[in-house]
């Protein structure tokens, strides 16, 4: 695998964040893989939270490879919760504290409660309990779900956030089926928005740009109320390819356009760097190709299967009132100017199943 | 201190308190009230559901101090409670029948964390097909994972034993969560007189919920549950185990202490006895089927029949020394289950074949008849303890130490194959 040829984009500092403190709150002590992302993404979390901060984490990755008995990296209170309970161990948790500090039997004073969750955890078993806290507007707790695509801890297998066609321990590809994964990525960021109108704030992050994630945790946290956080993380083990190309491939995911940067405050959307940038049309998009064929999962990919994909990621930017976010190219006010793309099926051999 | 001083003391002691006409899950509402419990997480499944009902018109009217959380399923809703303990919350949960099937791994998680959640289970069958009456295979699900489990048998027993069950499972020596069983229908929605205590006695006996150096607080940084594989898992169940060892006196212990706060209470925290002190013949049954259980002793001693009947109440920690000890003596005992085991040994239920292991190193059995009865939430008659007594006494009369398993009051005879199953000895 040769290196590829990276552009840095810049990014938009938020200025508080210049003034990040030296303390690490996600330390030494984690097992996980070289060229972990999802690590990152931990240390970027509970370095902007700050000490006053309670976590849990579901099983996974971000469970097994970062607390064996007797060696931990978290320096804050952390407990384990099940793969499917993100949500409802951050209202357990946040109801707790609220009904000891009303009723004065512990010290009153802002507590902040994440859960984090993997793809698998958040995306596909925990999906209600994201959908329940959401709504609990009773509460301040932020749900991190570090997306690895994968369910990484237990063998790669493909997940409800799965790329399309990837190879996976349960996707495999054949001599008779190229394609075994059929399913195209859910947006979860963008449905936990679309159906939660009470939250108050959602946000597509990127392990490649800490900075812009920092923003986006500290600001779930000091908006309040239930809040979501999701952050693009390489997988060096799950996606098949070098562990030092891990920070170049999630910045390659917004080159490309797979990954959006996008927030949305109060039902405020914003574009976020490098994104916003493309929306803007002040830089294009690189072909997804070029993310792609540096990954092994899609080694397999004949050469329609990358038209296919490029297709709906063409399709996601162009056709797309809220690029990269939502789905809708026609509302009754009319349709977005440049439409009329119809998106082709995989071609034969892609389409098994 | 005699019975009736004893009694008198109690009752000044609870003079705050009230005397009310309420259902048996009302009666656990009220429990809740007084033990100021500080998060409920509810999902809807009758017929445990109306606690939940009770708790939340309680809030809503300022009796009660508490979150009180409408999960989006068991599994949540027990997760909700078991992080709420984590904090440092007294929590409350609860369910029926496959729904609290459907929150077993949260279950689990909450024992082996040896966090003392209170959980109402108001017996339901399992689906399918559907069905709203009581069995207890529900609540027996999590018999081998650290749960405590109890019996009650009617709304002033259900409200005493939530009170217990916080004191016993909050306790150092113990923090396990507990499960209080009550039959569906016959005791969730049946209305009693019960007498409902003031604050005060319910404070002294209660002390504060203190998870110590567990606490999920940022001024106690700690790892929870970290991943332990073969380096310490057998040492954590060990742990539990001991816990379970030490519960037994900490039920006695507390048991005690309730009676003499309250001024009410049984003698013996573990079963519920009826006429067995000269007894030649045992029924031994949970729940609410030792109500009818002592109506039929009664009958049967009337008869001029040396009967009784032993209501087992924790079922975890089980009462072994105390069956050793009240059917020694005893000719023949017959257990009614309202459950089931299918395949098991002799194909009875739980509770047989846990009575059966319990007797088994007593130098001098009696026959133990295994039965099933009431699955479904069909009726227990008077009837059907006097059959099964009959049996019981027939089997004893021919010496038959291995009956196997009857089913009373099923439909269909022997003859019809669906039902053609051998029937002991008879």
């Amino acid at each position: 695998m040769t290196a590829p040829e990276m552009t840095i984009p810049d990014l938009e500092i938020n200025r508080r964040l210049t003034i990040l403190p030296m303390q690490e709150f996600y330390t030494s002590g984690h097992r996980t893989c070289q060229g972990c992302e999802s690590a990152l993404v931990m240390r970027y979390m509970a370095k902007v939270a700050g000490p006053r901060t309670l976590v849990t984490g579901t099983t996974g990755c971000m469970y097994v490879a970062n607390t064996s008995y007797n060696s931990t990296p978290w320096a804050l209170p952390w407990a384990h919760t099940q793969l499917g309970s993100a949500g409802s161990s951050a209202v357990g948790t946040a109801a707790a504290l609220k009904a000891l500090m009303r009723k004065g039997k512990i010290p009153d004073e802002r507590i902040n409660v994440i859960a984090f969750c993997s793809d698998g955890g958040g995306g596909d078993m925990g999906l209600a309990t994201l959908s329940a806290a959401l709504q609990d507007t009773r509460y301040n707790l932020l749900i991190l779900l570090y997306d690895n695509e994968s369910y990484a801890n237990t063998d790669i297998q493909a997940s409800g956030m799965t790329p399309w066609g990837a190879v996976t321990a349960f996707t495999p590809s054949g001599s008779q089926m190229r394609i075994t994964h059929h399913r195209w990525k859910k947006n979860v960021p963008a449905l936990l928005m679309a159906g939660h109108p009470t939250g108050r704030y959602f946000a597509n992050a990127s392990s490649g740009f800490g900075m812009d994630l920092m923003e986006k945790v500290r600001t779930a946290l000091d908006v309040g109320g239930p809040t979501f956080v999701q952050t693009h993380d390489p997988c060096p083990k799950g996606w098949d390819f070098d562990p030092r190309m891990s920070h170049e491939l999630a910045i390659l995911a917004v080159e490309c356009g797979i990954t959006v940067l996008w927030d949305c405050l109060e039902g405020e959307l914003r574009y976020q760097g490098l994104t916003r940038q493309q929306v803007d049309g002040a830089v294009k998009r690189r072909p997804v190709a070029d993310y792609l064929r540096r990954q092994g999962r899609f080694a397999h990919f004949a050469d329609d299967d990358i038209d296919f994909f490029q297709a709906r990621i063409d399709e996601m930017w162009e056709d797309w009132i809220l690029p990269g976010v939502l789905r809708i190219k026609q509302t009754p006010f009319g349709p977005r100017p440049e439409s009329g793309r119809s998106v082709p099926e995989p071609t034969e051999g892609g389409n098994h199943g | 201190m005699t019975t009736m001083e004893t009694r008198a003391a109690g009752t000044a002691a609870a003079a705050a308190g009230s005397e009310e006409i309420i259902t048996g899950c009302d009666a656990v509402a009220q429990a809740l009230r007084l033990a100021d419990v500080d998060v409920l997480a509810g999902y809807p499944i009758r017929p445990y559901d109306s606690v939940m009902t009770a708790v939340s018109k309680m809030i809503a009217n300022g009796q009660m101090d508490a979150e009180f959380i409408v999960a989006e399923s068991e599994h949540s809703q027990f997760e909700i409670g078991k992080h709420a303990s984590l904090v440092g919350a007294r929590a409350f949960i609860g369910s029926s029948g496959v729904g609290w099937m459907y929150g077993m791994e949260a279950l689990v998680v909450t024992s082996s964390l040896r966090l003392p959640v209170i959980a109402l289970v108001g017996n339901r069958a399992l689906d399918d097909p559907g069905a709203f009456g009581v069995e207890h295979n529900d609540a027996l699900m999590v018999r081998d994972t650290g749960w405590l489990l109890y019996w009650v048998e009617s709304a002033q027993e259900a409200l005493d034993t939530t009170l217990l069950a916080y004191r016993v499972a909050e306790d150092k020596r113990v923090m396990l969560p507990c499960a209080l069983s009550m039959d569906g229908a016959f005791l969730t929605h049946s209305q009693h007189i019960v007498q409902v205590p003031g604050p005060a006695p319910v404070a002294e006996f209660l002390p504060p919920y203190d998870l110590g150096d567990r606490r999920f607080h940022p001024d106690n940084p700690v790892s929870i549950a970290p991943q332990f594989n073969e380096d310490w898992v057998m040492e954590a169940r060990r742990q539990a185990d001991a816990a379970m060892r030490r519960a037994r006196g900490v039920i006695a212990e507390a048991t005690a202490d309730f009676r003499r706060v309250f001024g009410r209470g049984p003698d013996d925290p573990f079963v519920d006895t009826y006429r067995m002190e000269d007894a030649e013949y045992a029924l031994i049954g949970m729940g609410t089927v030792g109500l009818v259980g002592k109506v039929a002793v009664d009958r049967m001693r009337a008869a001029g029949r040396r009967v009784g009947f032993v209501r087992v109440k924790w079922f975890r920690p089980f009462p072994r020394p105390e069956l050793r000890a009240l059917l020694r003596g005893v000719k023949g005992v017959g257990i009614v289950d309202r459950d089931y085991s299918f395949g098991s040994n002799a194909h009875g239920g739980v509770l047989y074949t846990e009575v059966a292991a319990a007797l088994y190193p007593e130098p001098t059995r009696p026959v133990i008849v295994p039965f099933i009865a009431g699955l479904g939430g069909r009726e227990v008659s008077v009837e059907n303890i006097e059959e099964m007594t009959d049996i019981t006494e027939e089997l004893t009369a021919r010496g038959e130490l291995d009956a196997s398993c009857q089913w009373i009051g099923v439909r269909g005879p022997a003859s019809d194959p669906r039902y053609d199953v051998e029937r002991g000895a008879r």
